[in-house]
């Protein structure tokens, strides 16, 4: 207990979370504060090439192991079951309809890349080591969620669903951020430590400080977002917000164990499974459920899921995996 | 100087159906439009704002069109196939161009 205490205290006065913190703070006060949109735009592309780049290496220094695959097909698993959990619970505590549940849900089952960069940066920080190819994982774990939310909704009759065309089908297996998620990722691979040291001084030393700034802009939308749509964040809605990563990351945990990662691994699973999309699968939902509440999803996920999981969630994940995986 | 009569076609849609709505309609024959960067309104959808966008789930953009008047009604009926279930707005207002043949 002394140890998550300290790891949540340690994390929560980060410039990292206090960046986020800072941009809540401003948006909600109505600060004429903004990250301009190419900015956010330059800085994302960054922290993803950044991160899967260093995944690459990782693998390439350490080898591939059987392991591999088996996290791949765990990260696809938990990606269809999560929205399913998901859209059970968002049924039995708040009032949502079938497709508004179903369109929140897949959030929930899709991943919250943000998430996974801030929890291998305070991995890095505490020195525990994972596996590189969990930043494949990540990417695996994009898409199956938006079919399971496709599913429930055609499962109840499928009023209000526009379905799955190949266009759509084509625009999330090649959304910007999983291409150069995976891209970058295999570049790190094929060059391994030497391609890494050519370009660290662009990809390692500034991190942290880009990330800083991207969770600044993302606090800045978080507060927008809870300042516009709180008035629907009901008492159950708000308790599914953070009830649905506790339950995430206990069924991230138990792949994460099963399959024998490192805590780190375990750890990097249990975010992965925690967290909730907010970039590809809400462009995913305009198209698919027009008729779903966008501010619902949106909210949810990027107002009360993801900053849940960026201070409090994220050091209680590391600390759990690290009891339970003995690392 | 000599004008001739024409139809301008706003579309204000989603960012995500961009590409629907200009595929739809090249192929009703619509070969020239403009795409305009939308910063900012409010609808029934609620307040939107360009800036902070984190991605184009809630972005919005303006497709602009100018077409001759007999051919107003196949556009339209390409245009609200796709974006009937969605959030915008499709506005038709008489206009003048100088070139008649290009449109």
């Amino acid at each position: 207990m002394d140890q998550l205490l300290s790891l949540a205290a340690e994390n929560l006065i980060s410039p990292i979370i206090l960046s986020f913190v800072l941009g809540v703070a401003a948006s909600i006060a109505r600060s004429d504060l903004s990250i301009p949109e190419a900015v956010a735009k330059g800085l994302s592309i960054y922290l993803l090439f950044a991160i899967g780049f260093k995944g690459g290496v990782s693998v390439a220094a350490h080898g591939i192991d059987g392991k591999l695959g088996l996290a791949l097909l765990s990260g696809i698993i938990l990606s269809f079951v999560l929205p399913l959990i998901a859209f059970a619970l968002l049924r039995v505590m708040t009032r949502m309809d079938r497709l508004d549940a179903a369109a929140v849900a897949a959030h929930y089952g899709s991943i919250s890349i943000v998430t996974f960069v801030a929890a291998t940066s305070v991995l890095e920080s505490q020195g525990i080591g994972s596996e590189g190819y969990m930043v494949a994982v990540a990417a695996a774990m994009e898409a199956p969620a938006i079919l399971s939310a496709l599913w429930l909704v055609a499962r109840g009759g499928g009023s209000g669903s526009k379905g799955m065309d190949s266009t759509l089908m084509r625009e999330i297996m090649l959304n910007g951020s999983i291409v150069l998620l995976v891209g970058s990722f295999f570049i790190g691979w094929a060059t391994g430590e030497k391609g890494l040291a050519e370009i660290a001084p662009f990809i390692v030393s500034p991190f942290k400080g880009v990330l800083c700034l991207f969770l600044l802009d993302m606090g800045l939308v978080a507060g927008r977002g809870l300042r516009e749509g709180g008035r629907i964040l009901r008492p159950g809605v708000l308790a599914f917000g953070v009830l649905m990563p506790l339950i995430g990351s206990v069924c991230g945990l138990g792949f994460g164990l099963a399959l024998g990662l490192s805590s780190g691994g375990t750890a990097l699973m249990m975010v992965l499974s925690a967290s909730a999309s907010y970039i590809a699968v809400p462009a995913a939902m305009r198209v698919a459920l027009p008729e779903a509440n966008p501010s619902l999803y949106l909210t949810l996920s990027l107002g009360v899921t993801f900053p849940f999981n960026l201070t409090l969630g994220i050091p209680l994940y590391v600390a759990v995996a690290q009891m339970m995986s003995g690392g | 100087m000599q004008t001739h009569k024409a139809k301008r076609v706003e579309i204000t849609i989603e960012a995500v159906m961009e590409s629907r709505l200009t595929d739809a309609l090249k192929k009703a024959g619509v070969t020239g439009f403009t795409v305009l960067p939308v910063l900012g309104g409010s609808g029934r959808s609620g307040a939107w704002n360009r800036s902070g966008q984190i991605s184009r789930a809630s972005g919005m953009v303006q497709v602009v069109c100018i077409i001759k008047p007999d051919r107003l009604d196949d556009l339209l009926d390409s245009a609200f196939a796709v974006v009937e279930r969605h959030i915008g707005v499709v506005s038709v207002v008489d206009c003048e161009v100088l070139r008649a043949e290009r449109f």
